[in-house]
């Protein structure tokens, strides 16, 4: 029995993201691995050209269902064009990129299936035909490896950087028309606009050098022990989200994923223990350092030195070793 | 307005995590206890659209009974009652068994209003108010960071976060679920009288029988993924640790960075 696997790729405007380029990817590595093909699946309005784009990768098909109801995102209508296409053709496996979109739709899509559903997978191992799943628990200090039960399709999130778009196999796949009864599914919300989130006063794209906080520097009175050591380095100050979330810095220095995207010279994450949804903000820049009293804190998975420690006295004492350093 | 809330109880992660003897989950031994991150900023969101509407908030949890704590927490912050899921077969479920379980409780309450955390800190699915709102029938938006009752109560206008710094706005018609993001209130403290009243208040207990639900629809035996084993990292490609006093440490990782990583 050869396998039928699905990657439901997402869209904006007919531009394709990074994340579905490397779920593709996954599809691709899947498919070798079970012996299968993998097919596209794209949903939205006038996608003919982001569909001849997709149909240069080496699939099966890729299966369009281009309509005027799907040119803005509803989980009603994106849900049920799914359910009606996945329990028409009954692939085994369905790829999703890990968005806030997908995560928006994807749960209430394996309800209505009775599907098995594995959230936010960063690699997967097939074991005797079956497939095992490896994803981030307890913010990302350890992996569970887990595996579907039962029959029915399988319905997969794969997390940011999993798997690399760069390894995506070139070919050229036939382009289908995902015919749906597009009248019969109704919006379950009614979009009234989509906005900017925070007003960007802080541009932390183009800082040489970024000290970030986390929720380890305890409070807002700690911030300028940070400052300082901003300063020395003739950097800007960044922060994970709970230091925003408390008020101790403005929504504005936020990295991560709902935050900004850096890639500075030099990283300085302190108190940060390494969410994905952090790293995802931060790991391409050149050089991380790691600041944390937890040795077991992911981001030192991610840093290149790390120092294991108090940052109320490392901090200041990384400061102090910059002025002495510049003095001498 | 009746608002219900799904409130989690995690481990608090700080501590030293060992796997447990079967390999599946962590020791919980020695690990202590909190209240959901996202869940707290729900529950204060519900706790203000209560006080605003005259309105009243139900707290629900599902899990063993330690989460009875988190429950009385809840209490003392100004939830009127709370529901214990904490029968065996509840237990050990993905977000499709967990949130059939919750759903089945939260179908009697007659609410107009559930609201969940958007992310659990232990398992983090980011599923199970979604799958709530799916058993219930029900519209739901996850993620939200902003929530605003028309006047007729009959409507919720909702931010939800995007990728990127971005926000959609839209109209949901109630009932409707929320899956609450961390950072959209300031949750506030438990005062003294309110942790008094709170002894009070009732926890009821129902189990599956009680909501008509099939025990082999729930927990480990109803979901759909089995958990082989946890693991931590692989060690060996992470970061250069580098040893020694505060000082010492400091002086180092400077000249490191001239000399090595040619940064500075
Ligand atoms: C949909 C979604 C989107 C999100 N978006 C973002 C985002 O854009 N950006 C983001 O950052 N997060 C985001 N998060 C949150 C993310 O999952 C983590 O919860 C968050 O990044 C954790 O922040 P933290 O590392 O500061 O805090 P924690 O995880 O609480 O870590 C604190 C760390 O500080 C260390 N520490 C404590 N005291 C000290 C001390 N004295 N000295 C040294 N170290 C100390 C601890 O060992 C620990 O490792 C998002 C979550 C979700 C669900
Ligand atoms: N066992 C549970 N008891 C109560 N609420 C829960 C439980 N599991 C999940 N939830 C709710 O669902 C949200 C998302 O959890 P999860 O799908 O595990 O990430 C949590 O923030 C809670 O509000």
């Amino acid at each position: 029995m050869s396998a039928k696997i699905w990657i439901v790729l997402q869209q904006r405007d007919g531009k394709i993201q990074k994340m579905s380029w490397e779920a593709v990817r996954a599809g691709q590595a899947l498919a070798a691995d079970l012996g299968g093909t993998a097919e596209a699946v794209l949903l939205g309005s006038g996608m003919e050209e982001a569909g001849n784009e997709v149909g240069q990768c080496s699939l099966g098909s890729v299966h369009v269902a281009d309509d005027e109801s799907l040119a803005v995102y509803t989980p009603g209508r994106f849900a049920r064009a799914l359910e009606a296409a996945i329990a028409t053709a009954q692939p085994d496996y369905v790829l999703f990129p890990h968005t806030y979109q997908t995560v928006d739709f994807l749960p209430g899509l394996a309800q209505s299936l009775d599907a098995a559903l594995v959230p936010e997978a960063v690699s997967f191992e097939t074991v005797d035909g079956s497939v095992v799943w490896q994803r981030p628990v307890l913010g990302g200090k350890m992996f569970a490896s887990v595996r579907a039960k039962g029959p029915g399709p399988v319905l997969v999130s794969l997390q940011s950087g999993a798997f690399s778009a760069d390894e995506l196999e070139k070919g050229s796949a036939p382009i289908e028309t995902l015919s749906l009864d597009f009248a019969a599914m109704s919006a379950d919300r009614e979009i009234l606009r989509i906005e900017e989130a925070i007003a960007g006063e802080v541009d932390l794209s183009q800082a040489p050098v970024i000290v970030s906080v986390g929720r380890g520097v305890g409070d807002a009175e700690k911030i300028p022990i940070m400052q300082e050591l901003a300063d020395a380095l003739g950097g800007e100050l960044g922060a994970s989200r709970p230091v925003i979330d408390s008020g101790w810095l403005p929504r504005d220095r936020q990295i991560g994923s709902s935050g900004q995207t850096v890639t500075p010279k030099l990283y300085v994450a302190a108190g940060i223990s390494g969410a994905i949804q952090h790293l995802v903000g931060m790991k391409g820049s050149q050089v991380i350092v790691a600041i944390n009293k937890d040795a077991g804190a992911p981001i030192f998975n991610v840093a290149h030195y790390g120092i294991v420690g108090d940052l109320h006295e490392v901090v200041p004492a990384v400061t102090a070793a910059l002025k002495e350093a510049s003095e001498s | 307005m009746r608002i219900a809330v799904c409130i989690k109880q995690v481990p608090d992660i700080e501590a030293r995590l060992r796997v447990s003897g079967d390999g599946t989950w962590i020791d919980e031994e020695d690990l202590s206890f909190v209240i959901n991150e996202s869940d707290g900023y729900a529950l204060e969101e519900a706790l203000q659209i209560a006080e605003r509407t005259s309105g009243e908030v139900v707290v629900f949890s599902l899990g063993p009974e330690r989460v009875r704590e988190a429950l009385r927490k809840a209490l003392a912050l100004g939830a009127a009652r709370a529901v214990h899921l904490k029968d065996p077969a509840f237990l050990g479920g993905d977000s499709l068994s967990t949130g059939r379980a919750l759903a089945g409780a939260l179908a009697a309450g007659d609410f107009d209003l559930v609201l969940t955390g958007s992310q659990s800190d232990d398992v983090g699915f980011g599923s199970t108010g979604t799958v709530i709102a799916g058993e219930l029938g029900w519209p739901h938006a996850w993620l939200v960071m902003g929530v605003e009752l028309d006047e007729a109560n009959k409507k919720v206008k909702v931010t939800r976060e995007m990728e990127a710094g971005m926000n959609e706005i839209s109209n949901l018609d109630l009932p409707a679920v929320l899956e609450i993001q961390a950072g959209l209130n300031k949750p506030r403290y438990a005062s003294l009288k309110g942790i008094m009243q709170a002894k009070k208040k009732e926890i009821s207990e129902p189990g599956p029988g009680d909501l008509g639900l099939a025990p082999e629809s729930l927990g480990e035996t109803g979901a759909k993924i089995e958990v082989l084993s946890v693991a931590f990292p692989e060690a060996g490609k992470g970061a250069q640790i580098i040893d020694g006093d505060a000082e010492t440490a400091a002086r180092t990782l400077v000249e490191k960075l001239q000399k090595e990583a040619r940064i500075l």
